[in-house]
């Protein structure tokens, strides 16, 4: 192994943050997920800005050409062409800047819910605490993805709908979690410390507990990504997603089907974008979850 | 014993109840029109909306609409919109094939993801252990349509494995054997799908679990007692990290059903998800609140079952 000489070898504890850095960079798998996920959104940034700008590049996702339709991959189509002669590969990345938005406002939505109510049940425990947990654990014995279907069915299809939808449903994760955080860090020393000052709840709650807990929010909010994409992927897929013409993943499987026999292009290229996308969130998460575990620094 | 489980049915109690609210709020609640047919559609007179508003009590203010349709689905009149029938007889026709598919799918996710997690924590931190993690995540982020798919025609070109419906149509067998026999083929497919995404994640739980056994002092005192490896490892680790078997009923069973939705979709499969899929095309209100209330309560009563079974086994949970 190389070890670079320009930078120092750390003797004195780093900070948290710091210590997980360097674990995380030491995952090597993970690095490749990141990489993975920093190379998804630069391109479907580019792609998005370009359309704005006026210049398709590749190629205008939503241009038929029935000249051109249903050709295998070949020099000017890379990913091959559907029915009505579009671009599988600009739709593809059309698709990919749907996902990611989807996957990080959707999770935004759940987070800021989640902690939110995870941060009040955590606090205040006592009847709150117990009122609040057991909404949490109604919700949770709904068939999530169903409960999506419904509402966003009900609500009518539509990217904002969508992703106000799957936030709202998917919250109760993040607020078990923020709230077993915040009963164990409310009986630490320090925060005793700060009541003993005569701190106030909010201050304590956004001074204290919120950053110490930071880490493994993080770690629910990256993970909850590819579960949006998954969700958003699978509602398109039922014809409830992001409505066509826009292009969407889970739309160009549910459009290419009827010529699966023929056109094996149209199925597979979507469904290996969503699993690479979907994967490379889970691995880049499941990394940055082993980098910030306190535990882990135990064995 | 009995004061645990009385709790448990207490607790139960309160989470059907607020099970109920949720649902009921899914289709009050959301904004857009309440009708099945769009607000301002010219060909629906006003007579016609308000008979269906009484008809659904959306005349009356939300709490007392609450009570109406609990009162209608508890005692089985709550009726669809789409043919007039009532709701649970609906849902009682699809029930049986639907528990078929979601058990099968819950027995190949526990069964199949044990082996993946103990084979892991054996392992752990070397390379199988890193191969079967990245398996698990690959599992976990694969679109189960898709797979549907491509392994839907690659086993009608080269297998003779059934893709569609429950049964073998025009096919009269012998015995009730063979009718069996012909049901569970038929559903081998779409559950194992289904199971995909439940494997993995219980492989990862038990993994953690096995992990976290694997540190108790009872374990080191089992190795230094010189007890062979594989015995400290199967017989007193794996005995005590089997709770995300219990505990993973409760989690994996609203994401098969869920998931369900689109693979009974795709193999024509008349369960309850494909009833679902209908009910939300026709817009059909009462069929979604009851499937939902419903679904909700049979996961209910999973964790109930599952967490009473858990406390006749072992006793640490009763303390608790």
């Amino acid at each position: 192994m190389i070890t670079s000489t320009t930078e120092p070898v750390e003797t004195v504890a780093a900070s948290p943050a710091g210590r997980a850095l360097r674990r995380f960079r030491a995952n090597r798998i993970g690095m490749v997920a990141l990489g993975f996920v920093i190379a998804l959104g630069v391109i479907s940034l580019v792609f998005f800005v370009l359309g704005q700008l006026g210049i398709p590049w590749p190629m205008d996702p939503n241009a038929t050409n029935l000249e051109r339709k249903l050709l295998p991959p070949n020099s000017i189509n890379w990913l091959g062409t559907d029915n009505l002669g579009r671009d599988v590969f600009s739709r593809l990345l059309n698709g990919a800047y749907i996902s990611l938005t989807v996957g990080f406002v959707a999770v935004f939505v759940s987070l800021t819910i989640g902690v939110t109510v995870g941060a009040v049940a955590g606090y205040f425990g006592k009847w709150v605490d117990n009122l609040i947990m057991r909404i949490v654990d109604a919700i949770m014995c709904f068939p999530t993805f169903f409960l999506i279907l419904t509402a966003v069915a009900l609500v009518g299809p539509s990217i904002f709908n969508i992703i106000i939808v799957i936030g709202l449903v998917s919250w109760t994760g993040t607020a078990r979690l923020v709230r077993a955080e915040f009963l164990t860090l409310r009986e630490s020393a320090y925060v005793q410390a700060a009541r003993a000052l005569g701190q106030r709840g909010p201050k304590i709650i956004f001074r204290h507990l919120l950053p110490n807990a930071a880490a493994p929010i993080l770690v629910t909010a990256v993970l909850g990504v590819p579960e949006a994409i998954l969700a958003e992927a699978g509602l398109s897929f039922l014809g409830f997603g992001v409505q066509p013409p826009q292009a969407t993943w889970g739309n160009i499987i549910a459009d290419g089907k009827t010529y699966i026999l023929d056109a094996w292009w149209l199925i597979l290229f979507p469904g290996l974008a969503i699993l690479l996308a979907a994967l490379s969130f889970y691995l880049t998460g499941d990394a940055l979850r082993q980098a910030v575990e306190t535990r882990s620094e135990r064995q | 014993m009995t004061a645990f489980i009385i709790r448990r049915l207490l607790i139960s109690v309160v989470l059907l109840f607020f099970i109920s609210v949720i649902s009921f709020f899914i289709i009050t609640l959301t904004p857009g029109s309440p009708y099945p047919w769009g607000e301002l559609n010219p060909k629906v007179s006003e007579e016609v909306k308000r008979v269906f508003r009484e008809k659904f009590h959306l005349d009356r203010p939300l709490h007392e609409q609450y009570a109406f349709i609990m009162r209608d689905l508890l005692t089985g009149e709550l009726r669809s919109i789409k043919d007039e029938r009532p709701v649970l007889e609906k849902i009682g026709e699809r029930l049986p094939a639907t528990l078929v598919l979601n058990l099968g799918a819950l027995a190949l996710s526990l069964s199949f993801g044990l082996m993946l997690g103990v084979y892991g924590a054996r392992h752990a931190g070397r390379p199988p252990d890193v191969i079967t993690s990245v398996l698990a995540f690959v599992f976990i982020a694969l679109p189960g349509f898709w797979v549907s798919y491509l392994l839907a025609i690659g086993l009608v070109n080269y297998a003779a494995i059934p893709i569609l419906g429950t049964h073998t149509i025009g096919v009269t067998f012998a015995n009730g054997w063979e009718v069996f026999l012909d049901r569970w083929w038929h559903v081998m497919l779409p559950a194992s799908i289904l199971a995909i995404g439940g494997i993995a994640v219980q492989s990862r739980f038990i993994r953690a679990s096995m992990i976290e056994t694997l540190r108790e002092d009872y374990i080191r005192t089992a190795r230094a007692k010189g007890l062979d490896e594989n015995v400290v490892f199967y017989r007193h680790a794996l005995r005590n990290s089997i709770r995300p078997l219990i505990t993973g009923i409760g989690l994996l069973l609203p994401a098969l059903i869920g998931g369900a939705v689109i693979i009974e979709n795709i193999f024509a499969y008349p369960g309850m998800g494909r009833l679902g899929y209908e009910a939300v095309l026709e817009r059909d209100y009462p069929t979604l609140v009851a499937l939902n209330f419903v679904t909700a309560a049979l996961v209910l009563l999973g964790n109930l079952v599952a967490d009473v079974l858990y406390a006749v086994v072992d006793p640490r949970v009763r303390l608790e």
